[in-house]
């Protein structure tokens, strides 16, 4: 049984098992590596993936919940040579240690920035609550969804 | 475990170990164990090129001008790798973009051991700059020879070496008929610190971008041709075994299932491999649940762990005697007594370990985020019987690691399964409750201190005793790996040894900075605890420096006299240090006798990270809400001194990310656990500071030393913020708390 859905733009048809969970495919069928695994709970955001719109955990979100839907990864924001706009503002403040949990990081901002355009301080603090850093980088990346907040993402 | 057995280890373990360093001292024996250093061969030279003193083991030039820089540290998410490139590119007079990196490879960069410890930059950051110095004094000498000029004509640029008249050579052709595999110099050409054109230049991290966008920046990224992926299945406790009944039926049953080419069981040991890594998941929850478990260490209460600390066989190191202290009963009045708690703390990582292991034609190739290639792959070869050559292991960037979490364990298993499926690569990596389950975590600790002031109000006294596990059990021998304890033939550890002064361990930065004419500090070593430990970051400083300036706060309000002018009052002979002092004082606007509104509260940290690193201070403010027993940090002002600054965003960056971690631990981080096993096994029951809990401010300001050596920072702001917490929240509530963490209920 194949699976239909729109990945950062393009259709696929996916051939992993429906019950896969959608962060597997992402990693397996598909090579993407934005998407990490972390938890597998939905507990630290390391897997976020932006779904219609909406930010999910990829690592509890199985294949079989995406037929027709769209999904977008950090993948489909930019690349290492061509950041998107909140990618560079991640780039410009060096928002980043490790950087594992970052992608997660990027999508889940990202799809706060394209639902309310100038975000407040607590707005963006509130909608982050649900992604873990480890390594303390939290002020950077406020700093850097914080700018993009100011000037708005296009 | 039989005695046969137990000869064998010793033998190779013996074997692996001396390879190579077939004379080494005893000194350097114990070196080796606890940093996974080779002896030194020449104690003057700078940095680590004490220990690799070859040009070329650092500094390779190709034939057609390209260069390429070998270190033995590795890029844990701190960005070292851009500084060590930066100190190169500076010396040798490159431009950005111009040098190939190798960090971290058994078969091609140097051994420096772990990358821990704020080590890297003082020990391969030192070594670089002066092995880049002498090559470039080298590629200079090479083209005044060919040009048949003075070689102080010659002078370097952008790659290419160029005579007073115009001409020019590339570095390769400088080099040629030059043998860069020769001894290093005690001293080197180093150019002038005032004319650095890119040492102190805060030049973007180069690992970032792809970590931005999906690039394959981590070892979880790796995808080899024709990879399986791998999942273990760990014992619910320590020292469970595998019971017997049913065992068979549960591992056909999982052989059966979709994908999985290979069931793995040798003793105690479960894994599973399988085409894709969701049915590697699969087949590992379903052997989880088909297998039944013996036995197993049963765990103490936390609430008792610091009395049975106390009373834990130990060795006693004296390693502060000056003077004399009063004998119990006698302090006086101006003393202070108080004993210090700290609960296990996880390191926490956000993506669980990971390796992957290939065995071809008998030799084991492992791709690990271990913070030590060398030492890993030493008990890689023990583990697995092979001879130490035959072992590479690769550094390949992991999830943050903050010290040693499963990254060698979990390489462990890399290198069992890469031999069980030969050929294939093997991907495995480690759940979140085996993560966590099964890391060495960061040891539980007591400290107590009695401490008076004399006549003149100053500091007359300091008595401190701390009780610690071990933080370090690194390999080390094969042992110190979860995976060799399972096995039908199982390693043991060895024994575990403290780590000696002036680094410490449990000890570090017990030694208080300050000038005390008359102090004891006795580190009571604890060899067997009852949960696994290893290093995180700081080790004891994180505790010994909140004992500390909880106890000099005490002491200044016993002295009248405010506690940033007692803190310098006390550090006459030290400039630097009252450096730190002053200027996080004055970023804070810290004021002598100022009084916080009720309940907010004002606190000063200080620290020099070993005495010997970075200095750090950091005063904060905060609000604490009793009702809801909640701890708002309002801002956070902080100074140090790393010696000369290297890449000073990448330094503050390190700084703010040790004050946010820090504030964590601080605050609310413990282990649970209970006599059925560790019941941290997820974010929910070991919660860790999300955004809601970030400083509204952080201001860093870093002391740039010019010319200086470089000093390890990363770690160096951990005690500092956490004394600082625990000072503000006692003057916000006028309640001194001495267990960790502060918000404990």
């Amino acid at each position: 049984m194949s699976t239909r859905v729109t990945i950062n733009g393009k259709p696929h048809t996916l051939q992993s098992d429906p019950s896969t969970p959608l962060l597997y495919v992402l990693r397996g069928e598909l090579a993407l590596n934005g998407a990490k695994f972390g938890c597998g709970m939905g507990q630290c955001g390391a897997c976020t993936v932006i779904l219609d719109g909406k930010p999910v955990f990829s690592c509890v979100t199985p294949l079989s919940a995406l037929g027709g839907r769209s999904l977008r990864t950090v993948e489909g924001l930019g690349t290492p040579d061509k950041p998107g706009r909140l990618q560079a503002a991640f780039l410009k403040h060096q928002a980043a240690q490790c950087g594992y949990c970052i992608a997660g990081m990027i999508a889940r901002a990202q799809a706060l920035l394209e639902q309310h355009r100038h975000p407040s301080e607590e707005q963006i603090r509130a909608w982050m609550e649900p992604n873990l850093c480890r390594c303390g980088t939290h002020y950077r990346i406020l700093a850097a969804i914080r700018e993009v907040a100011q000037e708005g993402l296009a | 475990m039989s005695g046969a057995d137990l000869s064998r280890r010793a033998f190779v373990k013996g074997g692996a170990l001396v390879l190579g360093f077939s004379l080494l001292p005893g000194a350097a024996f114990a070196e080796f164990n606890g940093m996974g250093m080779p002896p030194v061969a020449d104690a003057l030279l700078p940095g680590d090129l004490n220990r690799i003193p070859w040009l070329d083991a650092w500094i390779r030039i190709a034939a057609d001008g390209k260069v390429t820089v070998c270190s033995g540290k590795v890029e844990l998410g701190t960005g070292v790798r851009t500084a060590l490139i930066q100190v190169a590119l500076e010396q040798l007079e490159l431009e950005p973009g111009a040098i190939r990196f190798i960090g971290g490879d058994t078969l091609l960069s140097p051994n420096e051991g772990f990358t821990a410890g704020s080590h890297t930059m003082a020990d391969s950051g030192t070594a670089l700059l002066h092995a880049s110095a002498q090559v470039a004094a080298l590629l200079r000498a090479g083209a005044a020879a060919r040009w048949k000029l003075a070689p102080d004509t010659v002078l370097l640029r952008a790659g290419r070496a160029l005579a007073p008249d115009g001409r020019s050579m590339h570095y390769g052709e400088a080099v040629a008929g030059i043998d860069l595999h020769r001894m290093a110099a005690r001293t080197s050409p180093l150019r002038d610190p005032a004319r650095y054109r890119l040492i102190g230049k805060s030049l973007q991290r180069l690992d970032i971008p792809a970590k931005l966008a999906g690039g394959a920046a981590y070892v979880q990224d790796l995808r080899l041709p024709g990879m399986l992926h791998a999942r273990v299945v760990r014992p619910p406790r320590p020292g469970a075994r595998l019971a017997t009944a049913g065992l068979d039926a549960a591992l056909a049953a999982t052989g059966q299932l979709p994908g999985v080419r290979r069931v793995v069981r040798d003793g105690s040991y479960l894994a599973v491999l399988a085409d894709g890594e969701w049915q590697a998941v699969v087949a590992m929850n379903a052997l989880a649940a088909g297998v039944r478990w013996e036995g197993g260490a049963v765990l103490p209460a936390p609430d008792a762990i610091h009395a049975t600390l106390q009373t834990l066989p130990s060795q006693d190191i004296e390693v502060l005697r000056r003077g004399s202290v009063p004998a119990a009963g006698t302090e006086g009045a101006r003393s202070v007594t108080a004993r210090y708690t700290k609960q296990y703390v996880l390191h926490g990582s956000i993506g669980p370990s990971c390796a992957v292991g290939q065995l071809v034609d008998d030799e084991l190739t492992i791709w690990t985020h271990t913070q030590g290639v060398y030492p890993l792959r030493a008990a890689l070869a023990e583990l697995t019987g092979m001879p130490f050559e035959k072992v590479r292991c690769i550094h390949t960037e992991g999830s943050g690691c903050y010290g040693q979490n499963g990254a060698d364990d979990v390489a462990a298993d890399a290198a069992l399964l890469a031999r069980a499926m030969p050929g294939r690569p093997v991907r495995v990596q480690l759940m979140r409750e085996q993560e966590n389950m099964w890391e060495p975590f960061a040891p539980a600790m007591v400290t107590q201190v009695r401490a008076g002031l004399d006549a003149e109000g100053r500091i007359g006294y300091w008595d401190y005793e701390l009780w610690s596990g071990s933080h370090n059990e690194r390999p080390g021998n094969a042992g110190k790996l979860v995976p060799a304890w399972l096995l039908a033939k199982p390693i043991a550890p060895s024994p575990s040894q403290p780590m000696p002064m002036p680094e410490g361990g449990g000890d570090r930065n017990a030694l208080p900075l300050y000038e005390i004419p008359n102090a004891r500090v006795v580190n009571h070593f604890l060899p067997v605890t009852p949960l696994r430990t290893s290093a995180m970051r700081s080790l004891g400083a994180h505790i010994n420096i909140t004992a500390i300036e909880g106890t000099i706060d005490r002491l200044a309000a016993l002295a009248g006299a405010d506690p940033v002018r007692f803190r310098l009052d006390h550090l006459r002979g030290q400039p630097r240090a009252r450096a730190v002092i002053e200027r996080a004082a004055a970023m804070f606007g810290w004021k002598a006798g100022a009084r916080a509104r009720p309940l907010r509260g004002r606190g000063f940290g200080f620290g020099q990270y070993k005495n010997m690193m970075a200095y750090v201070a950091v005063a904060v403010e905060i609000a604490y809400d009793p009702d809801r027993r909640q701890l708002s940090i309002l801002r956070v002002a902080c100074a140090a001194d790393c010696g000369q600054v290297v890449n000073p965003d990448g330094a503050r960056n390190q700084l703010e990310g040790a004050i946010i971690q820090s504030a964590s631990w601080t605050l609310n981080e413990a282990l649970r656990y209970g006599p059925q096993g560790i019941a941290s096994i997820d974010w929910a029951s070991y919660p860790i500071l999300r955004f809601s809990g970030v400083p509204e401010r952080i201001e860093v300001a870093l002391i740039d030393r010019p010319g200086q050596a470089f000093l390890g920072v990363a770690e160096a702001a951990q005690g500092p913020m956490a004394a600082a917490l625990a000072n503000a929240l006692a003057e916000a509530t006028g309640v001194r708390r001495h267990a960790l963490p502060l918000l404990a209920v």
